[in-house]
């Protein structure tokens, strides 16, 4: 039995319960935008920042709306509108060859903050991180557009498959202190552009919201184990990454959280799956691709492929499930630890950590892979080809490989895309079918 | 022990050809000679790593820079959209070309950095990520970088077996402070006399520094420079450019011999992490913190490093002021995120400061240059008949 079988809740309950995480976080989002969007209105400062170690918590202590240009730049995509943003872009000067994501934004930039979902605000801060060096090159774009302040936080991620930070470590202590420093100074920065003095109880109590998120959002990672999967973490994760980015660090953001890790503690007590059936779990390594983003999901869903793990869910959390928890007697310094370790997990999650996915095989009965590296983005992409290759050689898990992209629909070939799909699934198909004669024999 | 010969002796024509042949060589023959006198090799990755630590560990340092060769082991290890250095970087691993002892990739770029788990991957031999700062604006950034060196100085004593002392270090920093002062003197032939040296004859001497121990790269250096400044070249009408666009991926030696035809090339960023640090290393003092302070505030400026202080296209107007440039050749390697994204930097303040440039793509493996010429022979002629 699989398959909301709704005869073992009560109608009320089940209702109020299953679908929740996606109403509410559509809601949330909506509602964040439109703030976002009424803020210069209301005389309120944006700071750009990017998933990848947003500092959402600090920044929001001082005021400061967050706005996600990599969000931004998606929605155009699942809009349907970013070629537009990119021709803009593209006639300014942008190469066909660099991040669409950067484009996207630029068109958007370039047309005054015009969105589909809603208008953008100028920057008077940008924070970045180096966890995508595409990160980097982007905020120099502002600073030439706008010539407002950027400030770089400087991450140092692991250094090899076989490096970890350990708090406690001779190297972990070495690159917190730096990690630390730049905070301080980052402080500072936020305190001559905000006008604000420095609140440190009102960071620990941001921080205590992500604590509480970041527990809620691993246990909802964590349930996906249960067999009927509860939620896709294609699509449906996608929407709890949006609000994990949105609202970190906010009340809300971490409520949203608890209620989410409710509703799938709930679906796998009551077997409730995603799809009406589920045949085949996978696990997706890479980005999305945003401009067919339903179809893509439809192409693996109409065969019964569910996507029950994803890396796009722990590296574009900006590592939020690496199981931490900020001390809150030691704001600056937790924080500090936090993003260290949280960065660099996300990092390792684009770069090293094959052997996580094998292990994904057994912790989530995974019949398979499917990578998706993109044009856009060479942090995740490069070395998914080889990635795969090691994996093939300690594992006999079935994999696909598809290359399109996350926004740019030039690049995105659906007809040869099915084909692909349709003839992993059947190779899927046809071992499960020779793995049962196997077992009856 | 000597790696290379064939240029002593010979005249300075023929020296010069002695050494393209080296640098064209994708077989590495200096770096194979090396390892069969029982040297250890330390293969680091564009752009700049400080070799001063390799060298005080008696380990030959060499520059990761690819090579115009046929990718028939790496290629399958990469997906589509990507530049060709990542590639055949690798390439001349797996098909040991060159055996490596140590591999050492930089957050430079997205692609850059994932070479560190490909490498880890495909080899035995320790393979890291040396990350040099992104946040070149804060005051404790020399203060982590001289740890990071410091980390990495555990490594390489690691893998081979000696301790670098600091001692050992300072008479490094000495050597490579000469070789500092000698690629600085080249380079100020190109400004001042450029018809005494085209590009390519410039390229192929500092490239030598990749593949070379810095006191044989000196030896070549202190040889040849005399007698470059002793030519008895004339000054033709061509156009003094700035090239831009050769800080990782390098463009084939044909095609900047093809620029050198109609232009003066007064200055570039080829090779720039060889002359990354622009002043001589301080030897008293804590060598490694020496070494990480000039590398953040004593140094170039490139596509691939965020510093407030040096927007790059500011940077690049200030190169041509300098070297008394009249125009630039903007370019970037095919695929190559930085170097594209900072074309629209460079092509806009041009713009605005009413400097002719022309924007091209390469390839290092390309070998039909016919639309570059027409271009290039265009843009030359606008501006000298203008």
């Amino acid at each position: 039995m699989q398959n909301g079988d709704k005869s073992m809740t009560t109608g009320d309950e089940a209702s109020k319960v299953i679908g929740r995480g996606a109403r509410e976080g559509a809601r949330l989002f909506r509602e964040w935008f439109e703030a976002l969007t009424g803020a210069p209105g209301r005389g309120e400062q944006t700071a750009y920042v990017f998933v990848m170690g947003s500092l959402a918590e600090l920044l929001r202590t001082f005021g400061f709306h967050l706005s996600f240009p990599e969000i931004n730049s998606l929605q155009t995509a699942v809009r349907r509108v970013a070629q537009d943003y990119l021709n803009v872009a593209e006639d300014y000067g942008y190469s066909p060859d660099i991040c669409g994501y950067v484009k996207a934004d630029v068109g958007v930039q370039l047309r005054g903050g015009e969105h589909p979902m809603g208008r953008i605000p100028k920057p008077t801060l940008a924070v970045l991180t180096n966890a995508c060096n595409t990160y980097l090159k982007w905020a120099e774009i502002w600073e030439r557009m706008y010539h407002m302040p950027t400030f770089t936080l400087d991450i140092p991620g692991s250094r090899s498959a076989s490096y970890r930070h350990t708090p406690g470590g001779r190297d972990f202590e070495r690159d917190c202190k730096y990690v630390e420093h730049q905070v301080r100074e980052l402080i500072s920065l936020c305190e001559e552009i905000s006008g604000k003095s420095f609140d440190i109880d009102a960071l620990r109590e941001r921080l205590d919201h992500t604590n509480q998120m970041a527990a809620a959002y691993s246990e909802v990672l964590r349930v996906n184990r249960s067999r009927p999967a509860p939620f896709n973490a294609l699509n449906e994760g996608t929407i709890y990454l949006g609000v994990c980015n949105a609202l970190r660090g906010d009340p809300r953001g971490s409520q949203y959280f608890k209620d989410l890790a409710q509703e799938m503690a709930y679906k796998a007590a009551h077997r409730i799956g995603t799809l009406p059936e589920e045949k085949y779990r996978l696990t997706f390594v890479g980005v999305p691709c945003y401009p067919i983003f339903r179809r893509f999901y439809e192409l693996f869903a109409t065969w019964g492929g569910v996507f029950v793990t994803s890396t796009y869910l722990q590296f574009a959390a900006g590592g939020l499930d690496v199981g931490f928890e900020y001390d809150l007697r030691r704001p600056i310094e937790g924080l500090a630890e936090g993003l260290l370790l949280g960065v660099s997990y996300a990092m390792d999650a684009m770069f090293f950590r094959e052997r996580e996915l094998v292990e994904w095989v057994k912790a989530y009965h995974t019949d398979g892979i499917v990578y998706h590296p993109i044009k856009s983005c060479r942090t995740v992409s490069t070395g998914l080809a080889d990635k795969r290759r090691a994996i093939s050689e300690m594992s006999d898990v079935m994999s696909l490989v598809i290359e399109s992209d996350l926004v740019d629909k030039r690049v995105v070939s659906e007809a040869q895309m099915k084909n692909r799909i349709d003839a992993f699934f059947e190779g899927l198909a046809s071992r499960k079918l020779r793995t049962g004669a196997g077992a009856a024999a | 022990m000597t790696l290379m010969e064939s240029w002593q002796g010979k005249s300075l024509d023929a020296a010069l050809a002695a050494c393209r042949e080296l640098v064209e060589d994708a077989d590495f023959p200096t770096v194979r000679r090396w390892r069969e006198a029982g040297g250890k090799v330390l293969g680091h990755f564009q752009v700049y790593f400080p070799e001063e630590i390799a060298h005080a560990a008696g380990m030959l340092p060499f520059k990761l820079r690819g090579a115009p060769i046929n990718r028939n082991k790496a290629d399958s290890r990469f997906g589509s959209y990507l530049c060709s250095v990542i590639r055949s970087s690798l390439e001349i691993a797996l098909s040991e070309r060159v055996k490596f002892d140590m591999f050492v990739t930089h957050p430079i770029c997205d692609a850059a950095r994932n070479l560190a788990g490909i490498w880890g991957r495909n080899f035995p031999y320790q393979a890291q990520i040396l990350y040099l700062p992104q946040n070149a604006n804060s005051t404790y950034t020399s203060r982590y970088l001289r740890d990071e060196y410091d980390r990495v100085r555990g490594d390489i004593e690691a893998v081979c077996g000696n301790q670098v002392t600091d001692g050992a270090l300072r008479d490094s920093i000495r050597l490579f402070n000469r070789n500092r002062q000698l690629l600085r003197e080249l380079y100020a032939i190109k400004r001042e006399t450029p018809w005494l040296l085209p590009v390519d004859e410039a390229y192929v001497l500092v490239a030598l520094g990749g593949i070379l121990p810095r006191e044989e790269h000196n030896q070549v250096l202190e040889a040849l420079l005399p007698q470059i400044r002793a030519r008895r070249a004339k000054k033709q009408d061509k156009v003094r450019v700035v090239f831009e666009g050769g800080f990782c991926e390098q463009p084939p030696l044909d095609l900047l011999r093809l620029i050198a035809q109609s232009c003066y090339v007064v200055d570039d960023d080829l090779l720039i992490g060889l002359r990354w640090i622009e002043k001589d290393v301080p030897i008293a003092g804590d060598p490694l913190f020496n070494l990480a302070d000039a590398y953040v505030n004593a140094s170039s400026y490139s596509p691939v490093q965020h510093d407030l202080r040096k927007p790059k296209e500011k940077m690049l107007l200030e190169r041509m002021r300098n070297s008394a440039a009249e125009a630039a050749i903007i370019a970037a390697a095919k695929m190559c995120e930085p170097g594209l994204d900072e074309q629209v930097a460079y092509t806009r303040a041009l713009d605005e400061a009413k400097m002719p440039y022309i924007v091209s793509e390469f390839e290092e493996a390309m070998t039909s240059f016919d639309s570059l010429q027409t271009q290039l022979e265009t843009f030359v002629e606008n501006i000298l008949f203008e």
